[in-house]
């Protein structure tokens, strides 16, 4: 673990891998829950990194001192597992679906019982307002992303691509495959919280019946 | 003419994907709010170069801040940094910036356009906030606070002939040949006229990276305002109030928050001049 200043007002944390950044992003998840990190306004977590930003000049050396100190290692996404898991209605019609059948050599069906049977979580945002990264794919449904992206996907559009799943939550240009549609909004600012998938959210997807 | 509503922006969102935005430069619309008695935090407008021309539907105090350059009141030249009094159908045009990028307008009881995620502030990234003013639109203004105006006109340092931006060295600095060198060299950089509120994209010395460091990848990372990226051409691209949550290539240095508002108030073409802070 590397603790780096990041200008006057926060720190990046370079990690190992995935694994290390959703333990350490969890870790100061509970940690800012029991009221420590007080100064951390801004939470941020990516593939190999995890950002912490305050309003205003933080102090890095405490900062990274109090990073240290948490409990690191797979332990402490624990308290996720005890998280409710949001379950999403998805009609598997996507125009992508037997590209994927044909790139993964399994049939359209099994790629949505595969795609149905896992269990998600959140690891990290960042490509749009609402848009979760999703970790827990099947290995066997890793693809990767399209040669050239679509100007286009649609609000709602339920995508693999590599080791993530994800339900982009507006309409934007995107490179994922996509295998069927969520008729639930993901981004909804007059919405309490506005993000229904946040870092350490667990998601299931339901074939819509 | 672009005006966009503006307040201190609104952090706490990153981790969802929306930037915290809010004023280009903090600085001023704060001193705009504090002239009329505003909570510092006031929605404003935020108005690129000029070209604004607002009429009063009843009486408003308001106050200019930022850039340099004319304004008027129903005809008459009217100074910034100062409290306006404008009478009810008074007509207040923001000329053109001589010095400067971006003017804020304050108006007493702030900038009343509905919030999103707790602010007023216009995203354009995240495509949050009120959308840019157009002509007809009506500006609701909320409740005159309770404390009046102290001062009629604050004084404001002399406008530099050239921006001096200190920089922090940032999490990749050891991916560059001379770390910080080029970047802070005499001679400098000058803003290209693709800049905004997302970024200030720059023109001038080329940054390399050091040999060892040429073919490495890098996934993703959050980002903070300031931060000096610098894609494969090597030219540095210094992000604003509305940069993307993550960004994919190294940052090299990242501009101290004291420097931010004065960031934002380079033109397009101006020289700017990096120097290495501790």
């Amino acid at each position: 673990m590397k603790v780096l200043p990041f200008g006057d007002d926060a720190v990046l944390v370079e990690l190992d891998d995935l694994a290390q950044v959703r333990a350490l992003d969890a870790a100061v998840r509970a940690a800012r829950g029991e009221g420590r990190f007080a100064e951390v306004v801004d939470q941020v977590p990516a593939a190999r990194t995890l950002l912490l930003r305050g309003v205003g000049a933080v102090d890095h050396a405490a900062l990274a001192t109090a990073v240290r100190a948490l409990p690191a290692g797979p332990a402490a996404p624990v308290a996720e597992r005890a998280a409710p898991v949001v379950e999403l209605e998805v009609t598997y019609d996507g125009p992508d679906l037997d590209e994927v059948a044909d790139l993964t050599g399994l049939s359209a069906d099994e790629v949505v019982a595969r795609h149905t049977a896992a269990t998600y979580t959140v690891a990290f945002g960042g490509f749009m307002p609402g848009f979760a990264y999703l970790v827990g794919l099947d290995p066997l449904l890793r693809v990767p992303r399209r040669p050239s992206p679509r100007e286009r996907v649609l609000a709602g559009s339920v995508a693999i691509a590599d080791e993530f799943s994800a339900v982009y939550p507006a309409a934007t240009p995107g490179g994922w495959r996509l295998i069927g549609r969520c008729e639930r909004p993901l981004w909804d600012v007059d919405h309490e919280p506005p993000a229904l998938l946040a870092p350490g959210t667990r998601v299931r997807f339901v074939e819509a019946g | 003419m672009l005006a966009l509503v503006q307040d201190l922006g609104r952090p706490g969102w990153a981790h969802v994907g929306v930037g915290r935005s809010g004023a280009a430069d903090g600085g001023a619309l704060r001193l705009a709010n504090r002239l009329v008695a505003n909570p510092e935090s006031a929605a404003g407008i935020e108005v690129l170069l000029g070209g604004l021309r607002l009429r009063a539907r009843g009486p408003v105090t308001v106050a200019l801040a930022g850039a340099e350059g004319p304004a008027e009141l129903d005809g008459r030249p009217i100074g910034r940094d100062a409290v306006i009094e404008v009478p009810d159908g008074g007509e207040l045009v923001v000329g053109n910036a001589t010095r400067g990028l971006r003017t804020y307008v304050a108006v007493r009881g702030g900038v009343a356009l509905p919030a999103a995620l707790g602010s007023r502030s216009a995203d354009r990234l995240a495509g949050l906030g009120p959308a840019p003013l157009a002509a007809g639109d009506v500006i609701p203004v909320g409740p005159a606070p309770d404390e009046l105006p102290m001062v009629d006109l604050a004084p404001v340092p002399p406008w530099p002939d050239e921006v001096v931006v200190p920089v922090l060295p940032g999490p990749h600095a050891d991916w560059f040949a001379d770390g910080l060198a080029v970047l802070t060299a005499r001679g400098g950089y000058q803003t290209t006229p693709a800049s905004d509120r997302v970024a200030l994209r720059l023109d001038g010395p080329v940054v390399e990276r050091r040999p060892d460091a040429l073919g490495r990848g890098l996934p993703p990372i959050g980002l903070v305002p300031g931060a000096v990226q610098i894609p494969p051409n090597g030219l540095p691209v210094v992000f604003g109030a509305d940069h993307p949550v993550t960004g994919g290539y190294p940052v090299l240095a990242v501009v101290r928050s004291s420097a931010l508002g004065s960031l934002a108030q380079i033109r397009p073409g101006d020289p700017l001049r990096f120097v290495a802070s501790r």
